[in-house]
């Protein structure tokens, strides 16, 4: 009896749109395969496709959700922070292709222009937080929102007023081009090998971080509670430091990745993929990064295999251009049966 | 003390009207008083009859000494920058050449940018429209910043000529994107696409082709006229899909595409997509050998050296202006010397003839008083270009027609980039023309 109270027509209206949802997604996937229009070959290219697009959206998602696991803010000036790490890592790339040092020492210049971005990145949020948040630390939730915003409007149009509108093309590495093959007729392009790969690293080496490193404890403390984590002795402005630094290195890193995929630069470029990284840590439960993680790569494989895998069969034309809408379905549809996302926390009062 | 501040404010808005009110009509006309004229010539003849405008939809006086003012509305930022800069020097050049004077009046050029879509365009028909001095636009570069700014812009009765807005719509009586005033010196879409078409049929010999647009107007109708001539000519068409402006991973469409094996894949779409297309279309397997080509939308300086290596052997169809033409010559060198370099695009000439041909109606039709005075009525400025034939441009003789389409279609050819353009050349040499 207690249940049929509870139970409201929004309640039965939201499960027949998401019922429906799912029935066109079957039929359609049924359909599509049917067709046998594409070969194996052609979805494993796909999948490939999504996941490393989806290991850029991760790394960028996991700097959202650390600092919202510690502040509850959404640093909206991330994507900048992203867009930043790309930028310094295009000057460096650029100068040492003219110099063919790049050419000579493939690896090591690989390695300097990670090195180079994440430094920028990181060096630009410990500035971020100092400048833009710290001040603002015991104000309402909203206001480091507005600041956020703020910031990455600033950051955007620094670069804008200091480098130009313009798009700048990224040197090509021949060392990352070139496709490897695998077994029978499929094949790897080198560079998504090595996204996928240095994501998955990245991310590794962040779990371990987290989990067994003494600021990785202390970062949990201060997450699950400022005041009492600063009675245990903890630094706790430190801590919060030490995040963001953490979540733009990653960024900076994801920067370069996207670059080297993309080869594209302009001031405007973190925008979509920090509005889709922001989709996927809310996907995955912000606030708990192996959920961005997750977040981040189930929205790049949907978004390069949703299209053709549930509207080609409906016989939909150009169904790449309903990319987006698909993402964003999805992330209505979770939020409405997951309000807390895939991997989401149960709030606790203190920290809700 | 709200209240006080809300009444004085109000006083303050009131006042500002009332002024701004009684500013305009003693500015537009300056009529000399008659008695004065009578009482210091009393021996000349009797001054001439003050102009009256007796024009449809009105006209626009330039007091002596005040600039007869145009404005470009251009993509001039942004990715699509070489596009607008392309056409602004060429409008610089044409306005330099008559030393920056008309009818005795300096030519003042302002300008807005469009941003290469509805939203840009959008805004600057708004701006435009709502300066009443503006004689005329030189614009669009992009055929969705037309469709959003034409409607305003042919309200206020202004005229607008673009160098390369070319959605066959813009022209076409029958579609509401149609509007009186506008005008285009760039080809209809309806040649290129048909042009482009036979080429890769006759010319390349592909039996079957694939097309991506980007939603825009102008690429949207550009690849269904490319596919429609194409499947006419007997070809088959495997996939018409589309992206969006601002997407990055073209992985995914391009191997929806390989599924059809097209031997040719056509997408007139703009930078920065042109490019990431064409650098990843040879990476996906079934793609390998197939031919790519572009339209003038990527007929810019800037994207060989974006696409990279792999646009070498990539086809664009686009406009296409003789070079051994000694007016374009001595145009080019007016160029290097006025703005330097070359034009990172391929409308210029069209923007050159655009703004001549402008500047010649405004000539044609003003009324010059004896001060110097000059009034320019507007319908028949429209009409002058309507009625515009045989004039001898860089990209042609053009002739207007009743729906706006001075260009013939002929000045068009296919471009083939090589490692010179990826290098930094420009412009590539034509391949093929029709």
């Amino acid at each position: 009896m207690q249940s049929l109270k509870r139970f409201s027509w929004t309640d039965v209206f939201m499960w027949v749109v998401g019922a429906a949802l799912l029935t066109l997604i079957v039929v359609g996937s049924y359909l599509t395969l049917q067709q046998g229009k594409y070969t194996t070959v052609q979805w494993f290219d796909l999948a490939v496709f999504g996941l490393a697009q989806g290991s850029v959206y991760a790394l960028i998602a996991l700097g959202y959700t650390l600092v919202y696991g510690i502040l509850r803010m959404i640093n909206f000036a991330h994507s900048e922070i992203f867009m930043s790490g790309a930028y310094i890592g295009f000057f460096v790339a650029t100068s040492m292709q003219r110099s063919g040092f790049l050419r000579e020492n493939p690896v090591l210049g690989i390695v300097f222009i990670f090195l180079t971005a994440m430094t920028t990145s990181a060096i630009l949020a410990i500035l971020l937080e100092r400048i833009a948040y710290r001040p603002l630390r015991g104000a309402p939730r909203l206001v480091p929102l507005i600041t956020a915003i703020g910031a990455s409007f600033f950051l955007q149009y620094t670069f804008r007023g200091l480098f130009g509108t313009q798009n700048r093309a990224y040197p090509e590495i021949d060392f990352i081009r070139g496709a490897i093959p695998l077994f029978g007729s499929f094949q790897i392009q080198k560079i998504q090998l090595i996204v996928i790969i240095a994501a998955a690293l990245m991310m590794a080496a962040l779990a371990f971080f987290v989990q067994y490193t003494k600021t990785g404890k202390a970062m949990r403390a201060v997450s699950e509670d400022k005041s009492v984590a600063a009675l245990m002795g903890i630094d706790v402005d430190k801590i919060i430091v030490r995040t963001f630094v953490i979540g733009a290195s990653l960024a900076g890193a994801a920067g370069v990745l996207y670059c080297f995929m993309f080869r594209i630069v302009t001031f405007y470029m973190g925008f979509i993929p920090g509005l889709k990284a922001f989709t996927a840590a809310v996907l995955g439960g912000i606030g708990n990064p192996p959920g961005a993680m997750l977040g981040g790569l189930f929205l790049g494989i949907f978004e390069s295999l949703g299209p053709t895998l549930f509207l080609d069969g409906l016989g939909i034309p150009a169904p790449y251009q309903l990319k987006d809408v698909i993402a964003f379905t999805m992330l209505v549809m979770i939020l409405i049966f997951r309000p807390t996302g895939i991997l989401g926390e149960r709030l606790s009062k203190t920290k809700a | 003390m709200n209240k006080r501040l809300l009444a004085l404010l109000s006083v303050l808005v009131i006042a500002s009207m009332a002024l701004a009110a009684c500013g305009t009509p003693a500015t537009e006309a300056p009529a000399p008083e008659p008695t004065e004229a009578a009482t210091d010539a009393p021996t000349e003849a009797p001054a001439p009859a003050a102009f009256e405008c007796t024009d449809a939809i009105g006209c626009v006086t330039v007091a002596p000494g005040d600039p007869i003012h145009i404005a470009y509305a251009l993509t001039v930022s942004g990715a699509t920058a070489s596009l607008g800069d392309d056409s602004r020097g060429a409008i610089e050049i044409a306005i330099a050449d008559r030393g920056g004077e008309l009818l005795g009046h300096p030519i003042e050029l302002s300008g807005e940018d469009t941003l290469c879509n509805a939203e840009g365009g959008q805004a600057a028909g708004t701006k435009i429209s709502a300066d009443p001095t503006i004689v005329g636009v030189i614009g669009t570069n992009c055929s969705s910043e037309a469709r959003a700014a034409m409607p305003l812009i042919s309200q206020a009765g202004m005229v607008m000529i673009s160098p390369s807005n070319t959605n066959p719509d813009l022209t076409n009586p029958d579609h509401p994107d149609a509007h009186p005033g506008y005008f285009r010196t760039a080809h209809n879409d309806l040649f290129q696409g048909r042009i482009a078409a036979e080429f890769a049929y006759n010319e390349l010999g592909v039996r079957s082709v694939a097309t991506i647009h980007d939603g825009s107007p102008y690429a949207e109708s550009l690849q269904k006229v490319f596919a429609d001539v194409f499947r006419e000519l007997g070809g088959t068409v495997t996939a018409q899909e589309a992206i969006n402006v601002g997407d990055t991973d073209m992985g995914p469409v391009l191997t929806t595409i390989a599924a059809g094996a097209p031997e040719l894949i056509y997408y007139p779409i703009f930078e920065p997509e042109v490019a990431l297309v064409t650098s990843k279309a040879k990476e996906i397997s079934g793609l390998e050998n197939a031919i790519l080509m572009g339209a003038d939308a990527g007929f810019s300086d800037t994207f060989p050296e974006a696409a990279g290596s792999a646009a070498v052997g990539m086809y664009l169809s686009g406009p296409y202006v003789d070079v051994n033409n000694p007016a374009y010559g001595e145009f080019l060198a007016k160029w290097a010397d006025q703005i330097g370099g070359v034009p990172p695009s391929g409308f210029h000439a069209h923007a050159y003839d655009a703004t001549n041909m402008l500047l010649n109606a405004i000539e044609q039709v003003a009324v010059v008083d004896a001060d110097g005075t000059v009034h320019i009525p507007r319908q028949a400025l429209r009409d002058a270009l309507y009625g515009l034939s045989g004039f001898a441009g860089l990209t042609g003789n053009l002739t207007c027609d009743a729906n706006g389409d001075c260009a013939t279609g002929e000045a068009l050819g296919v471009f083939q980039l090589s490692q010179a353009e990826v290098d930094g050349a420009w412009p590539p040499p034509v391949f093929w023309q029709p």
